[in-house]
Parts: structure tokens; sequence; C-alpha cells
């Protein structure tokens, strides 16, 4: 290593720079600029590896009708959301209200996956507070959840024509959340149709 | 934890049929991560969703399913979160090396601000500064 010359002929006023005193100040501001964004985030929210994938194969009973099955092919032709729930969460009383607002706006058929929960307190439920749901798979064990990554209930999935999964949504909608991120999304994948 | 494997190959309700299944799905269990409780592992977590993925774990521990498959599995459905231990992937290449790299850095600067480099420097002075205290010892010498 080469040393400066004025190291070697002046060693009397080897001060450090400016920029050795200012070095700990940059660290921390860079340091702070992670913790802003880091901190920012949700660690609840996970990014789904299922966007842009097909929707997962699933083949299940319907709540209204056991003898009917309900198919993932069942979610293809149009736009639609797939909506996981179950009477036992407390967020998808909390969001139920939305998604009758979202049913009564007929812009995209709401499709329910009603999950690790008895089909007599979902028909109640239905009865009850509203039925908001084109029709209503039940996964008693779960295991269609986990084809879909189910992790924390409500999730919505946006899912396109050809049966795409376009987005998702963990947590319960909000009216804001379905005015300023899905309907429009909606309305860009309903335009994109035979593109 | 040594005593475990003494005992028949069996957890909490989990029947094996060979203690290298057994000891595949305590592995796995530890090393995938509960999404619902993220502190725990899939083997410490008592929620709804652990005990589900612990379920589809044990199936496919039994049918023989390699463990690159059933983490290729898991990270399909629920992405690199679930891998308590990241992968080594571009993405990744920053969270891997920057302890290394800011090692190499602080080694450089231990280096080069260090005491004794620049008492190593001062105990070799130049022709030029030896001959200016010759000089100034010199003209000390003619004040007296």
């Amino acid at each position: 290593m080469s040393q400066p010359a004025e190291n070697e002929t002046l060693p009397q006023e080897q001060k450090p720079k400016l920029w050795v005193y200012l070095l700990p100040l940059g660290l921390f501001g860079v340091l702070m600029i992670f913790f802003f964004f880091g901190l920012g985030l949700n660690p609840r929210l996970l990014p789904s590896p299922l966007i842009g994938q097909p929707a997962p194969d699933f083949s299940l009973p319907k709540l209204s009708n056991p003898d009917e099955t309900i198919q993932n092919v069942d979610l293809t032709g149009e736009v639609s959301l797939l909506n996981i729930w179950a009477t036992w969460c407390t967020s998808c009383r909390q969001e139920h209200p939305v998604l009758m607002k979202i049913a009564e706006s007929k812009e995209v058929p709401i499709h329910g996956l009603y999950y690790k929960d008895q089909p007599a307190l979902g028909i109640e439920w239905l009865n009850n507070y509203g039925n908001p749901y084109y029709d209503n798979a039940v996964d008693m064990d779960g295991k269609v959840g986990i084809e879909w990554g189910a992790y924390g209930t409500p999730e919505t999935f946006v899912i396109d024509q050809e049966g795409i999964i376009r987005y998702k949504h963990v947590g319960p909608i909000s009216w804001h959340d379905w005015q300023t991120t899905l309907l429009p999304l909606i309305n860009l994948l309903k335009n994109n149709n035979g593109v | 934890m040594f005593f475990v494997t003494a005992v028949s190959a069996e957890i909490a309700g989990f029947p094996f049929e060979s203690e290298s299944q057994e000891q595949r799905f305590r592995d796995l269990s530890t090393e995938l991560r509960c999404l619902v409780c993220q502190n725990q592992s899939l083997a410490d977590s008592n929620a709804g969703l652990a005990q589900d993925l612990r379920t589809e774990l044990y199936e496919q521990v039994l049918s023989n399913n390699s463990s690159d498959e059933i983490i290729r599995f898991m990270t399909e459905r629920y992405g690199d979160f679930i891998l308590y231990k990241p992968r080594f992937a571009t993405k990744t290449l920053l969270l891997w090396f920057t302890p290394i790299l800011l090692f190499i850095v602080a080694v450089f600067f231990l280096i080069r601000f260090s005491k004794f480099r620049n008492q190593s420097q001062q105990v070799q002075p130049s022709e030029e500064e030896l001959k200016k205290v010759r000089e100034l010892l010199k003209a000390q010498e003619q004040k007296k």
C-alpha cells in the first residue's frame, strides 16, 4: 500500500480528514433509511408466490348443497374474487358488510372458500348477515387452504378470465381498498380481455 | 433431546415407520416457520395452521417425498418466508455478504488508522526531515 506523501513528511499534521468525522453520521443516515423503510413494512403481509400462477386445483362440496362440487375451472371465464372466510374469524365479520356492498355493485362475482368450519354455522351466518357470495366451497380440513397459501383469514384473491391469480389481499377488505386497489385492477383485467 | 430417539419412532401422535423418517420430520418441522405466529417453527407452534402444515409434512414424509420436494411444496404456496434459513439467491446476496463486506471494511479502517502504523511511520523520518533536525540542533548549539 502506498502512503500519501504528506503523511511521511509532516507526521505532526496527521489529523483525520473531515470525511472521517462525517463517516459515522453518514452510516447512521444509511441505517435510518433502512429502518424507515424496513420498519414501515408489515411483517404479516407476505408476498404470495401464487401471483401470476393458475389458481390451484381443487374440488370441494358446495356449502349450499354438499352433493354438488365446485372446482377451480368454475373460477375461469370472467374476472372473479375468491374470499377465504370462516365464522370463527372475527375480521371476516368486519369485512362482511364490504363484501355485501361489492356484491351489490355487481362488478365481480365473489366465490367463497369456507375454511375449516362447520357448514351449518356458515349457512346460519349467511342467513343472518346476508350472502354476498356467488357460491361457497367447503374446505373442512384446510387442505385446499394450504394449496392457496392461506395463513390468515380473511384473504381475497383476484382471479382473471384465464383463471390466473392476479392479486392477493390479506386481512379484511375495506371500502377504501376496494375503490383504490381492487376495483381499478378488476377494471384493468376486464379491459385486457382478449388481448 | 437425545433420549427422544431412544424411544419408539413417534412424535405427538405422528407414528413413523422408521427413525430416519422421524428424524426428517423433526428437522423439517424446525426449519419451517409457522406463518401465523412468525417467531415459532412448525414444531413449536400450536396454531391451527401449524398443525395443518405439520400434518401435511407428516404425510409427505411418510410417502417418502424428498426434503427438497417438501420444501418446494411449501415455498410454492407460502413463499420463501416459510424458510427460517434464507435461500442463497440473487435477491438475498446482500443479506449473505453484508457481514463479510462489513468485516473487510472494518479491517481496512483498522489498518488505515491504527496507532501502530502512525508510529512505524514516525520512527523512519525522511532524509529531508533529518536534515532539518540537524540544522535546528546546530542552531541550538550556536545559541549556547
